[in-house]
């Protein structure tokens, strides 16, 4: 009996300081979103008064640093849904091209995503800038919708790949046999059979452009065209921060992506971690 | 690359065979084109700027590329190999049954779920040494000044790392744990069985099962880690004094002063160690996709 409570205070014991470890960074951002700008610098664990008041000044766009706000917001949106659009319909064709029609060079194709995958990111990004100029995309949200589905793509494609070689084959020479074409088997096998997978998929880019930083902030630099999380980079640009509307403003920013994954984590965990590294 | 649009087409025995075969052509075109534009062009184009010998010699003339260089190292070195330790242990602690725990997990996921910036700025002010958490609480409870936090460069490379760790420990804890779980249970009981230790049972029959999938894992963030702009950038800014940048902030420290070619020239010098890992990870991934595939 002693025995075994002493495992459970081993097993809190660890447990507490996980919980504190995870949660002090994310609660720190909470308080300080409903703090007034004194109450917020002066080491308070809770504020005396709670407000909304920070809320408001960002919806309302009060703020220097919040001119463009609902525009960036947008911004961020966009970018986001075209992401993972694009990345989906480039992945799902590709996943199939490579896996169930064995389209000769497939292997080749799924080395150079593989090493666009494993490049590190910020090592990509200085050619991607230079490439961007030289096509005349800076500035344009496009130049970061396609560097973002550059980055969102090679995964995706694993993953679909790893996931459609595992349909049986029987289903492709039944349907060859009954006289189907290549689009008809996508259409009518290939897609109703991976939607899992592409749930997963989508919404891993989605989030993947969503949250990106270094790629927006390099490649977009006007008021009106960056997302979000560059707009949020501005307001440290100088020394007297408003560090509570900061917080608001990145809350506000950070919650839909958690919203999302929590929202398909069933799908998440099940497609991503099985293609990620395998053992 | 050109040759793959070619076979296929001139293939003359089967003309059903044919016409999937085109298919597959077309459909995987838009990515060749995304692979082509975004990635072999601006490598190619990016190894072209970085052809000059100069672009070196100035580059190491430059006394914060030295510094540099010893940051990047020493962060890959203790960054990675702490985050593994702990996301081993948590790993353990994690697959214990208990609808606490599972929570737990739930909750622990936080920091991988949501984007970099909120959560490294919120880091950043409770940093801060007048008016942050961290010294409120020291002063609260010791009654001394805490340090300076992002003004030392040693302890401000130290944060970073933290919260490197703090952002990327849940996806490897993830990973190993799914490792963990794919160890039969009757293993662990046949250790008990013969009175085995919990040491015991983690290294006859844990480690040896999840070995591989360490080290593979260990590589792999090794690349990514390099490549880890967020957790620098937006703590320190590379400062103070630009005294604490790794690679991957420095190149883009080189773009934002116009120097292109200085950019390119920093990335290059990485590449010697960064290229026999992608090739090693890749040869790791085809192998498998050959085993799943036969």
């Amino acid at each position: 009996m002693n025995r075994k409570l002493l495992r459970e205070a081993r097993l809190w014991l660890v447990g507490i300081p996980i919980a504190l470890w995870t949660l002090i960074p994310i609660y720190h951002i909470f308080l300080f979103s409903i703090s007034s700008k004194d109450s917020a610098f002066s080491g308070a664990l809770w504020p005396e008064h709670p407000t909304l008041r920070n809320f408001g000044t960002v919806f309302r766009q009060e703020h220097f640093y919040l001119h463009h706000f609902w525009n960036q917001m947008w911004n961020s949106l966009w970018i986001a849904v075209m992401v993972g659009v694009l990345t989906l319909a480039i992945a799902t064709c590709a996943a199939f091209a490579i896996s169930r029609l064995k389209v000769p060079g497939g292997r080749t194709v799924m080395n150079a995503a593989l090493f666009t995958y494993f490049i590190p990111a910020a090592f990509l990004a200085v050619p991607m800038y230079k490439a961007m100029g030289s096509y005349g995309l800076l500035n344009s949200r496009w130049s970061l919708v396609l560097a973002m589905v550059t980055l969102a793509a090679p995964y995706a494609i694993w993953v679909l790949k790893q996931a459609s070689d595992k349909l049986p084959w029987e289903l492709d020479e039944a349907a060859r046999i009954d006289g189907a074409s290549a689009p008809q088997l996508f259409r009518l096998v290939y897609l109703p059979l991976m939607t899992p997978s592409l749930v997963a998929i989508g919404t891993y880019a989605l989030l993947l452009a969503w949250n990106e930083y270094l790629y927006a902030f390099l490649l977009l630099s006007h008021e009106e065209t960056i997302p979000l999380a560059v707009g949020l980079g501005h307001f440290l640009a100088s020394d007297d921060s408003p560090w509570e509307i900061l917080m608001a403003t990145a809350l506000i920013y950070g919650l839909p992506p958690a919203a999302i994954y929590y929202a398909f984590r069933r799908y998440m965990v099940g497609g991503l971690t099985s293609g990620a590294v395998k053992s | 690359m050109s040759a793959i649009a070619l076979p296929g087409v001139g293939e003359p025995p089967k003309k059903s065979l044919t016409s999937w075969q085109v298919w597959g052509v077309v459909l995987i075109a838009p990515y060749l084109l995304v692979f082509v534009a975004f990635v072999l062009y601006p490598v190619t184009y990016g190894l072209w700027l970085a052809r000059h010998p100069q672009s070196y010699v100035t580059l190491f003339d430059d006394p914060i590329f030295f510094n540099t260089v010893v940051n990047t190292i020493v962060f890959l070195l203790v960054a990675v190999n702490l985050k593994f330790v702990m996301a081993l242990f948590l790993s353990g602690f994690f697959v214990h049954e208990r609808a606490w725990i599972r929570w737990l997990s739930v909750i622990f996921i936080i920091p991988w779920a949501v984007p970099a910036i909120p959560t490294i700025f919120s880091i950043r002010f409770m940093l801060n040494p007048e008016w942050g958490l961290v010294n409120s609480l020291i002063f609260r409870f010791f009654h001394v000044d805490g340090p300076n936090w992002l003004n030392d460069p040693s302890l401000a490379l130290g944060m970073a790392m933290l919260v490197h760790i703090w952002k990327a420990l849940p996806f490897w804890t993830l990973i190993l744990m799914a490792g963990r779980l794919a160890i039969p249970r009757e293993q662990y009981e046949a250790a008990s069985v013969d009175g085995a230790s919990a040491w015991q049972k983690f290294k006859f029959v844990t480690w040896p099962s999840i070995r591989t999938l360490y080290l593979t894992s260990t590589l792999l963030s090794l690349i990514w880690t390099l490549g880890d702009f967020n957790s620098v950038y937006l703590l320190t800014g590379g400062g103070p004094a630009d005294k604490t940048h790794v690679l991957a902030t420095l190149g883009i420290r080189y773009i934002r002063l116009d120097q292109v070619d200085q950019a390119m020239a920093t990335i290059v010098v990485a590449l010697p160690f960064v290229l026999p890992l992608v090739y090693f990870m890749m040869k790791r991934l085809s192998g498998d996709e050959q085993k799943t595939s036969a």
